[in-house]
């Protein structure tokens, strides 16, 4: 199967879907050519499709992302991009109080076909206001859906199916996956939201991780074979709806449970998948369920402190060897 | 003869159109004096903002408008949602939680919202369905089609940055938007001349190069006026235009506010500014209804009204698993997919 990045995988994505639905258009900051946005994922999407519908748009958060739910309530498919998703607190009112409010209000006569686009996450000294992992505030909100792909391929088939859905979604990329490259197919696909993924079946110790984390969880998984653990990596690939059945699964088989994030720990993804195992497989874990997550602190800048605080795999490994030693 | 008589019905607008805004003026009067009334007795909960003395701007502006054009409203939006075609009937069972309401119960009195007739729904947040019109606009402009949207809003929205968001952005694209600001002269209980430094709200949107009005939101034909005027030009593809109608909250800011901060001289004098007596006196004078079918009007008022609250009493209470229901269109609220039949 061809390989491609992450990026190219998005763009395959956004552009198929605005070839097979007129109603899909784009809207955010400097997503025109010849900028292509931020992180280069509408590049040649306007030459195309002409810039009506790779709509570039002044820094307005809360001007266009309301825009684009009053577009998507009123029979379009407006796919919005955030360049960044520290910068979606200036649009959280139409976020939150509109689109994903405005359904139940109105008793279910509103549908909202709006996909934010959007990215966060740590890795390149981008500071407190352009390296933040909001995603539990969006898995908190009743009324949205929350997809965090880690692989190219998850990529295109969530955003396929996130523009296909009639709720809101908030699809969060991360900033260090645009270049990389996996498989994906040339022939059409799309990925369900709610169904994870294991991405590396083991029995000693399993790890959901998010995002960027699920590449750090399998690298750690790869160090501690060589030490004779075998580590079950799963993604959840949506965070909501969250399939907890194939986590439940895996906890069974390795009877315990690391979830790691970059997000700060407290309050964090974690906490929810941590609950709901307690609550449904309290019986299948046999050592205490551990969090690899960032300390809860803003993001400093510095490479050595912004490493200090990255769920990288060698903290992930750690964690896993003293959990399976029986060390915690 | 006075000035509002002398001036004569505008000319595209039909006797049976005209009691037909003096009628809905009335309805609207109606309408929140006995939700108030109910209210105050305990049978509707929640919060209950009135905008009692406003309903000219509301009635004016949709007598413009086409059944398929769209609003969006304020959480002082019963008068709006009344003026653009919402039923009492089910606004009532709304109000009373019912499952024959608008909204089912899940809204209340700030989110009443028909999208069969374009009223996309009050928000309780002031300015929040302010940037989501001109996406509204934006869709229709792409979509091809003559609609129109309105948005309303209160003299509280402008001083948030949302308001200069959207306006900035329907000047920029162009598309057939008409922003009306219900100038009541208070949000809440903070007066208007407190809001922006020594400056008219109209002159402050022209700069973004909208044609922007000021019109007197107390005579319910000045408002049409101003009101067809960008309309016809938002449909013709003019773009974006704004109007200020100059109003007046005959109450304070919810049922229960005694609104002291409005001094009672002026409270008086906009009472006689009343835009329902005034519209009652116009008709007469032009002979466009006696004082037999005024009466019938208040009568056929009353009875709609009282109909409707009997409606909405014997409506029955939705079942309390229902909270659960309406949260998504493929999913159910904990996440489980729905099947095509339940989608809802």
């Amino acid at each position: 199967m061809r390989e491609i990045t992450y990026r190219d995988a998005l763009r395959e994505a956004l552009r198929e879907e605005m070839l097979r639905d007129e109603r899909v258009f784009l809207m955010g900051e400097d997503i025109a050519d010849p900028f292509g946005s931020a992180y280069k994922v509408t590049l040649g999407l306007s030459p195309e499709f002409g810039t009506d519908r790779v709509r570039q748009t002044p820094i307005s958060e809360l001007g266009f992302v309301g825009a684009g739910v009053g577009a998507a309530l009123t029979g379009m498919r407006p796919v919005v991009e955030l360049m960044y998703i520290d910068f979606s607190m200036l649009a959280m009112d139409q976020i939150v109080n509109q689109a994903a409010k405005i359904r139940y209000m109105s008793g279910g006569q509103a549908e909202v076909p709006l996909v934010i686009r959007t990215q966060g996450g740590l890795g390149r000294s981008s500071a407190a206001h352009h390296a933040q992992s909001l995603e539990a505030w969006f898995v908190h909100l009743p009324g949205m859906l929350v997809a965090m792909p880690s692989t190219p391929y998850d990529a295109k088939g969530l955003l396929k199916t996130a523009i296909r859905l009639n709720d809101p979604v908030m699809f969060i990329e991360h900033k260090l996956l645009y270049n990389t490259e996996g498989p994906v197919p040339e022939e059409e696909y799309t990925i369900p939201f709610g169904v994870a993924d294991v991405k590396c079946e083991g029995t000693d110790c399993t790890v959901v991780a998010t995002s960027m984390t699920v590449l750090k969880a399998l690298q750690a998984a790869e160090m501690l074979k060589k030490e004779g653990i075998s580590v079950e990596v799963v993604d959840p690939r949506t965070l909501f709806p969250l399939d907890i059945e194939t986590i439940i699964q895996s906890v069974r088989k390795t009877s315990r449970l690391i979830v790691a994030h970059e997000s700060p720990e407290r309050g964090g993804f974690a906490a929810e998948v941590i609950a709901q195992i307690a609550d449904k497989a309290f019986g299948y874990i046999d050592a205490p369920i551990q969090r690899v997550c960032a300390p809860s602190v803003p993001t400093p800048f510095a490479r050595h402190l912004e490493d200090f605080i990255t769920a990288d795999e060698t903290k992930i490994a750690d964690r896993v060897r003293s959990l399976v030693r029986g060390e915690i | 003869m006075s000035d509002e008589i002398k001036e004569g019905p505008p000319e595209d607008l039909t006797r049976e159109q005209l009691l037909g805004m003096y009628r809905r003026m009335r309805l609207i009067r109606g309408f929140e004096n006995r939700a108030k009334e109910h209210f105050e007795a305990g049978e509707i909960a929640g919060f209950l903002h009135l905008s009692q003395g406003q309903e000219a701007v509301p009635v004016g502006t949709c007598t413009a408008l086409r059944q398929d054009d769209y609003i969006t409203s304020t959480h002082r939006g019963h008068g709006d949602v009344i003026a653009k075609g919402c039923d009492v009937k089910y606004m009532f069972a709304e109000l009373y939680g019912r499952t024959t309401g608008y909204c089912k119960g899940k809204g209340g009195s700030m989110h009443i919202a028909d999208f069969s007739q374009g009223i996309i729904g009050a928000t309780g947040i002031v300015g929040g369905s302010v940037p989501t019109a001109p996406g509204i606009a934006l869709s229709i402009k792409m979509r091809g089609i003559d609609q129109v949207v309105v948005c309303f809003f209160g003299d509280g929205a402008t001083a948030g940055g949302g308001f200069h968001e959207a306006l900035n952005l329907s000047s920029l694209w162009q598309v057939p938007i008409i922003f009306v600001c219900q100038n009541n002269l208070y949000a809440l209980s903070h007066p208007w001349e407190k809001t922006a430094y020594k400056c008219e709200l109209s002159y402050r949107v022209s700069t973004y190069n909208i044609p922007a009005e000021c019109v007197d939101g107390m005579d319910a034909l000045a408002v049409y006026r101003a009101a067809k005027k960008a309309v016809d030009r938002a449909r013709a593809g003019g773009g974006p235009s704004f109007i200020e109608a100059k109003t007046y909250r005959f109450l304070g800011h919810y049922v229960g506010d005694p609104g002291l901060y409005m001094p009672p001289e002026e409270r008086e004098a906009w009472r006689k500014r009343d835009a329902i007596l005034k519209l009652g006196r116009q008709l007469r004078a032009w002979g466009c209804l006696t004082e037999e079918e005024d009466a019938q009007i208040a009568a056929d008022v009353d009875a709609e009204l009282e109909g409707a609250i009997a409606f909405a009493k014997s409506s029955p209470l939705s079942p309390p698993e229902d909270a659960l229901t309406d949260v998504y269109v493929h999913f159910d609220y904990l996440g489980n997919p729905l099947d095509e039949g339940e989608q809802r």
